[in-house]
């Protein structure tokens, strides 16, 4: 399995076939409407992020060697990142999820949706997937 | 009558006065359609920041030297420029204070030391803000009184009805927005005073979206307590205004302890000052107060009846546009009497996707709940889009809008 620097790297690539904003946005929805669903016996409220614009789902489970998420949100490009971020995170062991630097989003152009100041709840999950991690080496 | 004054709107000198609008976003001509968050600055507003830094920086009221004096004149100058257009009786009705919401924390304060008590009822609406909410809250666990809510029908409008049957002996105070920030809806806030006056409530009006919209005149109105924020009037953030009644005013207790609102200090005995400076603790923002008044005089060389009229007639415009562009748009509010608000939402579009979009063509709106969850839960959504017009905005950034709209609505449908 590719490692996360690895992923990131790939990421970064398929970005670079994009001419403009709008195509990158397009390609966000088009996995934001990809994205398997969260499964309903996890769309609990205990599970929810609350952000102040969009909402997200996560859930965590695995072990140490392998972690694993889902995860869901009611607005698309939430989605559409989460997506991104799961595809980076996803199976990969706790110990580089919680160190983890996710260098891509700046690269591609999508770094501003990571901040507090859009509570779309994504920097929320982020620190979420990260805590989740760090407890998991703690066992 | 009307319409010739709309004609006559001075609309490409206003924008002349606003430095910021003059610039593009992503490349894109900026469409500014936030306002109900936050107002624009007129160029005056802005030179007289500096103006009052470069020439008369001073701490006010206790200095006996030169620039003390102009900068307590000017500060002084500016309360009898906001009394005068508020109509107050009294230049120490005015209060300076941070904004509305330190406004009405203000007032929930200082009635929560003894003058609201246990089984005392409180009177809100689902239209307020948070900020209209929370104080209110807040004072009725420290208190015991009790918080009672006026409904809104379908269109966004308080029941009056409802509001009719909740007052009674035990109502102390109505707290009620003039326009609510979400929706634009505007309230019959004269007859809503004068029916809570009867059972010897007092009103206080949060009046943060009306005064940049319209004439407020508090003696008319016969509010007990009315607050808005300088941000939106056009004025510096971080100044706003609190109008009370003398007779209230000189009644209540203060609200924070400092420097400025006392007589005389003592370890034994600490007497205040008179009003208004009983309710101003600390040093002030000074620079701001004093701009706080060039923003009202700029706003009345245009006149608030032209005003209000022109953004009317962008209002309408803009429902019209939306409403014939987007069979699947929903409006979320639609009061006989409202402001140039429009919230709405697009098909089953999540509001902050359309907003990332139209954000990147240029167009600022704001999305989510408004800071008025209830408004929200009432409606069964997580939110709105919404476009808030000031009397710099065009029927051309509208149609903007409406493109940018479009390409969301395409992308995301």
């Amino acid at each position: 399995m590719p490692d996360l620097k690895e992923i990131q790297e790939e990421i970064i690539a398929e970005f670079q076939m994009f001419d403009d904003w709008m195509q990158r946005y397009e390609y966000l929805i088009d996995l934001g409407k990809s994205l398997p669903l969260i499964a309903e016996e996890h769309k609990l409220d205990e599970n929810i992020i609350k952000g102040c614009q969009s909402r997200v789902w996560l859930h965590a489970e695995g072990e140490k060697a392998a972690v694993h998420f889902r995860a869901d949100s009611d607005a698309i490009l939430t989605k559409g990142l989460i997506a991104l971020l799961i595809r980076v995170f996803d199976g990969q062991p706790a110990e580089a999820i919680s160190g983890a630097n996710l260098y891509f989003l700046d690269e591609i152009g999508l770094k501003e949706h990571l901040s507090p100041t859009r509570a779309n709840g994504l920097l929320s999950m982020v620190k979420q997937m990260k805590f989740y991690a760090l407890a998991l080496q703690a066992n | 009558m009307i319409k010739e004054s709309v004609q006559a709107f001075p609309i490409s000198k206003v924008r002349q006065d606003f430095p910021i609008l003059h610039q593009e976003v992503y490349g894109k001509p900026l469409v500014y359609f936030d306002n109900a968050a936050s107002s624009q600055k007129p160029k005056v507003v802005i030179d007289a920041i500096s103006d009052y830094y470069n020439q008369i920086n001073s701490n006010i009221h206790r200095g006996v030297h030169f620039l003390s004096q102009q900068a307590t004149d000017a500060y002084e100058a500016a309360r009898e420029t906001i009394r005068k257009h508020l109509n107050a009786e009294k230049s120490h009705e005015i209060i300076y204070t941070k904004g509305t919401t330190d406004g009405i924390n203000l007032v929930a304060s200082s009635l929560g030391q003894g003058l609201i008590k246990s089984g005392d009822e409180i009177l809100v609406s689902q239209l307020e803000h948070h900020s209209n909410i929370v104080p209110w809250q807040m004072l009725c666990e420290r208190s015991g009184a009790v918080l009672k809510v006026i409904p809104i029908n379908e269109r966004g409008e308080l029941i009056q009805a409802e509001f009719e049957k909740l007052l009674s002996a035990k109502t102390k105070l109505l707290a009620v927005n003039h326009i609510s920030n979400a929706m634009g809806t505007i309230n019959p806030i004269k007859e809503m005073i004068q029916k809570a006056h009867e059972y010897g409530a007092w009103v206080l009006i949060d009046g943060a979206q009306s005064v940049p919209h319209m004439a407020v005149d508090v003696q008319d109105l016969d509010a007990d307590f009315y607050t808005f924020s300088g941000h939106k009037l056009f004025g510096p953030t971080g100044v706003g205004v609190l109008y009370g009644k003398e007779k209230l005013l000189e009644m209540m207790p203060p609200y924070q302890g400092g420097g400025e609102m006392i007589a005389e200090v003592s370890f034994e005995k600490t007497t205040y000052a008179g009003l208004p400076h009983k309710f101003e603790a600390g040093t002030p923002n000074i620079a701001g107060g004093i701009v706080l008044a060039k923003a009202i005089d700029y706003v009345n060389q245009i006149g608030l009846d032209a005003i209000g009229a022109y953004e009317n007639e962008l209002l309408h415009y803009g429902t019209q546009r939306l409403k014939s562009q987007f069979p699947d748009l929903r409006i979320i509010g639609e009061a006989e009497n409202k402001a140039s608000v429009i919230s709405f939402l697009l098909g089953d579009i999540h509001p902050y996707d359309v907003g990332v979009i139209l954000d990147k063509l240029g167009v600022a709106v704001r999305t989510g709940h408004h800071c008025a969850q209830p408004i929200m839960q009432h409606y069964g959504i997580n939110g709105t889009i919404r476009a808030s017009f000031a009397f710099y905005n065009t029927k051309s950034e509208i149609d903007q809008m409406i493109d940018a709209l479009d390409r969301a609505h395409n992308m995301l449908a």
